[in-house]
């Protein structure tokens, strides 16, 4: 890559969503900010080859992007002779001194707004706030190009027509907002994390990077939100076992038999790192959201150098204080995993057939039960258990490693 | 910026019927705070007449112009300054009317 070409596309990481963002505020119009964005880009990459690298990338691009959304403001202007401009400033009340205040949570906001759909939160905010193009989401989603446009179109014109605010959530209704912009992230991150469909990659590594990149942004706009936090610990305790996670052939490795040597050390760190500055919170006497205890329990593994180090009465105790949080079936089914190590198989087998009527459609649920019939010497039911999970599960490393499994039962 | 707000009712699980005095109280605090428009219950959807007068003479049916479980039961118009004003708005509204709310805005 030249450097030209690496000066913009550093630029459009680093650039893009406060482009996007400064232009959203200014104009009161998220087509018109996208848009202009997206041709001050192109211009860049017309221009800086013979032009150079202007000093200040960021301010070049927005000034550029500005003008270009001026021009296109008076060329439909031209065209229907409306007053366009009297729609296009959004009335803001002054924030309160103090508050956070950035274009680009702003952004983030009203893409990831609760009268959305979560599919249209997801895709804008890649759209919009990550700067990845309409094709791109479209393959994440393994959904049509035109199809994967017209949920950007119909989110943005809803955005408008409802006047969905561009704005920070007032400090009562932040701590919600917030968690449904972590939902959004999150989902990204699994999707990548544990793809689906049966044509794709098990682990698809751009989707697992951008969901992190874009948690770290919010991180440093929201520096003292501990469930922000949280949440990329947890994904950068995930996302540092990524090569381990899935063998040469392509089949899923279970945490018990991941080289442990193949974790990537810094991403670790870094985790552990937020994980004690939330226990220190903890101590302090914050209570920890979901994702701080998620992130601690994958903490926990991610300290053991061997299977057999990992300390499973803390896995539990985090579990027991997860499932007083979120009483869901999938929250029991795992702590039974932890249950299984401290008290054995059949202790857990009857805590997991206690969860049959709601996970009866979930496949992680079949292949747990599939596990534990398997170290109870139960193969002809582990089987049938093997057979369900193999049924239900989308991911195709995991299939293979299902496969496998079963065809290893005696 | 105005906003159609119905209740929706389920004939199959109807909203409890004594919610009256609260819907009163609740509209005396949209007047006062200045979002109140227009608000108004509905007869049931039996005493609804469907006329169509696109062909040559009117026609007139008995009942709602769909037949379904759920059905309008009350509308009021606001006007707010945002979605998250109404949606907030919206949120009490269902509490106070033991029904779903939904908002939707005017052209």
């Amino acid at each position: 890559m030249s450097d030209v070409e690496e000066a913009v596309t550093r630029a459009h990481h680093d650039e893009w969503a406060r482009v996007v963002a400064a232009l959203a505020r200014r104009f009161g119009d998220l087509d018109i900010a996208e848009e202009a964005a997206a041709e001050a880009f192109a211009t860049a990459v017309e221009r800086w080859p013979a032009e150079g690298v202007p000093p200040n990338p960021g301010a070049w691009l927005t000034t550029t992007a500005n003008r270009k959304a001026i021009d296109r403001i008076r060329r439909e202007n031209k065209r229907d002779d409306k007053h366009r401009e009297a729609q296009m400033v959004y009335d803001d009340p002054p924030e309160p001194v103090g508050a956070i205040d950035d274009d680009r949570l702003r952004l983030i906001f009203t893409c990831c707004h609760p009268a959305l759909a979560m599919e249209a939160r997801v895709a804008l905010t890649l759209r919009m706030v990550g700067g990845l193009t309409v094709p791109e989401i479209a393959r994440a989603f393994l959904v049509a190009e035109s199809a994967m446009g017209q949920r950007i179109t119909r989110a943005k014109a809803k955005i408008k027509a409802a006047r969905i605010p561009y704005r920070m959530p007032s400090a009562e209704d932040l701590p919600a907002r917030v968690s449904g912009v972590l939902a959004v992230l999150f989902l990204v991150f699994n999707e990548g994390y544990l793809a689906s469909g049966p044509g794709t990659d098990p682990v698809r590594h751009e989707l697992t990077a951008e969901a992190i990149r874009l948690t770290r942004l919010i991180r440093a706009l929201l520096p003292d939100d501990g469930e922000v936090a949280g949440l990329l610990a947890l994904m950068l305790l995930i996302e540092a076992r990524r090569t381990a996670r899935v063998s040469a052939g392509g089949e899923l490795v279970p945490l018990a038999e991941q080289d442990r040597g193949a974790w990537d050390a810094e991403l670790i760190a870094e985790g552990h790192r937020l994980v004690r500055e939330r226990l220190a919170a903890a101590a302090a006497g914050v209570a920890p959201g979901r994702y701080q205890i998620l992130a601690a329990i994958n903490a926990v593994h991610t300290s053991a150098r061997d299977i057999r180090d990992t300390d499973w009465s803390q896995v539990l105790a985090l579990y027991d204080q997860l499932v007083r949080l979120d009483p869901s079936p999938i929250i029991a089914l795992n702590r039974a995993i932890a249950v299984a190590e401290l008290d054995g198989p059949e202790v857990a087998l009857a805590i997991v057939d206690r969860l049959a009527e709601a996970l009866a459609g979930y496949h992680a649920y079949h292949a747990t039960r599939a596990d534990l019939l398997r170290r109870l010497g139960r193969s002809r039911q582990s089987r049938a258990a093997y057979d369900r999970a193999i049924e239900l599960a989308g991911n195709t490393g995991e299939t293979a490693y299902l496969t496998r499994r079963r065809d290893q039962l005696h | 910026m105005r906003y159609l707000v119905s209740v929706i009712d389920d004939k199959s699980n109807p909203g409890s019927t004594d919610r009256r005095p609260a819907i009163s109280a609740f509209n005396e605090r949209l007047i006062a705070e200045g979002y109140w428009v227009f608000s108004g219950g509905l007869a049931d959807t039996d005493a609804a007449t469907v006329v169509d007068n696109r062909g040559e003479q009117a026609v007139f049916s008995d009942g709602p112009f769909v037949e379904s479980k759920e059905y309008l039961a009350g509308v009021w118009v606001w006007e707010v300054p945002d979605l998250d004003v109404a949606l907030k708005l919206a949120a009490e509204a269902s509490k106070v009317c033991d029904r779903k709310i939904e908002v939707r805005p005017f052209l």
